[in-house]
């Protein structure tokens, strides 16, 4: 059999990760992308900057901080355990906020560039015919950036699906809550379990491939509008 | 100027074995403190230069296996090194045992961990990290310890493993975890705790972690690989590895 129990684990751990990642971050980056795409504020440049940092940063990095931000000394872990969480280190939970602020800038720029796109136009006619802003986002400026935001959830999923330095840094590779297929091959190869290694690679390989095909066969068919 | 080239050649040739020469180490992430001072005095008195890379033994064996440009390896174990010399990628009769590490339990926090490891047993803390035992022997060391003490089964569910024993006492200094087994050489410097507080497990609870040196076939004619192994079994290089918490 390709895939023994603690593969299936870690799949099933990956999938579960990415998925509430995605949704996660569409209810972030949607309100973000409008903003940063609408606004005239002085703060939309270093907001902008901020967004897309954990993409140009090396997730080892990433991760290091967010291991001290959520120890008992950093300010995330003080809140936690005021809060009387305890830690969120080496929880699905801390996993969970490593995954969404590494794939951040995945989901804003498609969604921004989406509404940058639309122009003040489409707003302005939903506002004269009486619609209230919020009534015609969600009528008129959301689904015309439909594509981008088909766009930035699938990047989201295959994004997270990917990570790897930021979970090594605060997973502590418990089976069950951190130990995802990434850092599981990462495991086989230094192990020098070649064939399990493989199985798994093999399959991350052709799941990106299948993404990027499918992302690209959706940008033909809506033509341009995506990054 | 072919002439020129080929004179250029043999120059280079008569002087290169008369100056100083590089090698570059693979060395066990546990060995990084003692390796540095190592290192430093080495090139001190010699006049070679050692390019250190550190990581798990796990990789570099991979790594080598796969060619890569290492010269000399100090294993975290002895296992490592004897199937390369096997396998031919080192030379035979050139391994011996440098150090030999103990496993310690440690806390940042002063007075946690008492000198019998009763804490242990109280569990009055969250997580245990440990080195991945799969892939680093003072993992798989940990591992036998806690067996030994019929410790595991209640223990598991608390475990946090890293990449290597760096990770993992980075896992503890960091204080996500609060304690950890670790190198003795992690928490020791000057022949002394450095902070916090530590229990070094008996050498009884686990096999000795022996750890193996071996000039690598990469090596074979590189007077400064040579000349290294030499220096690490010379008694400047002891003194610092015992001053590290190791054993011989």
């Amino acid at each position: 059999m390709p895939f023994d129990p603690a593969a299936l684990q870690a799949i099933w751990l990956t999938l579960k990760l990415a998925t509430l990642t995605t949704v996660l971050l569409l209810l972030i980056a949607t309100p973000l992308a409008w903003w940063l795409a609408r606004t005239g504020s002085r703060w939309r440049a270093p907001i902008s900057a901020l967004v897309t940092l954990p993409l140009v940063l090396p997730p080892s990095v990433l991760g290091f901080y967010l291991l001290l931000a959520m120890g008992p000394h950093g300010p995330l872990g003080q809140l936690t355990q005021a809060l009387g969480w305890g830690l969120l280190s080496f929880s699905f939970t801390g996993l969970l906020i490593g995954s969404v602020i590494f794939s951040l800038p995945f989901a804003v720029q498609p969604l921004q560039h989406a509404f940058e796109a639309q122009g003040q136009r489409a707003m302005e006619v939903a506002a004269t015919l009486r619609a209230r802003p919020l009534d015609a986002f969600f009528t008129v400026a959301l689904p015309q950036a439909r594509t981008g935001l088909v766009t930035a959830a699938i990047l989201s999923f295959a994004h997270t699906v990917g990570e790897f330095g930021v979970v090594l840094m605060i997973g502590g590779n418990i089976p069950g809550q951190t130990r995802v297929v990434s850092t599981q091959i990462y495991g086989h190869v230094e192990a020098m379990e070649y064939a399990q290694a493989h199985w798994l690679a093999g399959a991350m390989v052709l799941f990106s491939f299948v993404v990027l095909l499918s992302l690209a066969l959706l940008k033909r068919q809506r033509g341009p509008g995506l990054p | 100027m072919k002439r020129m080239l080929a004179a250029c050649f043999c120059a280079l040739g008569l002087v290169l074995p008369t100056q100083a020469a590089e090698v570059s180490v693979a060395v066990a992430a546990n060995f990084t403190a003692p390796m540095q001072k190592i290192a430093a005095a080495f090139e001190q008195d010699s006049g070679h230069q050692a390019r250190l890379a550190f990581g798990s033994t796990g990789r570099f064996y991979a790594q080598i296996q796969q060619g890569a440009p290492f010269q000399l390896l100090l294993a975290a174990d002895d296992e490592t090194p004897a199937r390369l010399e096997r396998e031919g990628l080192g030379v035979a009769g050139s391994r011996f045992t440098y150090a030999i590490g103990r496993l310690v339990l440690w806390s940042p926090q002063p007075g946690l961990v008492d000198d019998q490891g009763l804490v242990l047993r109280q569990g009055r803390f969250d997580k245990l990290a440990l080195a991945d035992p799969k892939l680093a022997p003072y993992g798989a060391a940990a591992i036998e310890s806690l067996t030994r003490l019929g410790l595991l089964q209640d223990l598991q569910a608390k475990f946090v493993q890293g990449e290597n024993i760096a990770q993992a006492y980075q896992f503890v200094a960091s204080g996500n975890a609060q304690l950890g087994l670790l190198a003795l050489s992690q928490v020791h410097a000057d022949g002394r705790l450095r902070a916090g507080s530590a229990w070094v497990l008996p050498a009884w609870l686990h096999r000795p972690i022996r750890q193996d040196a071996l000039l690598l076939t990469q090596g074979k004619d590189n007077p400064a690989a040579a000349a290294l192994l030499r220096y690490l079994q010379g008694d400047k290089a002891r003194a610092i590895i015992r001053a590290h918490g190791y054993e011989f």
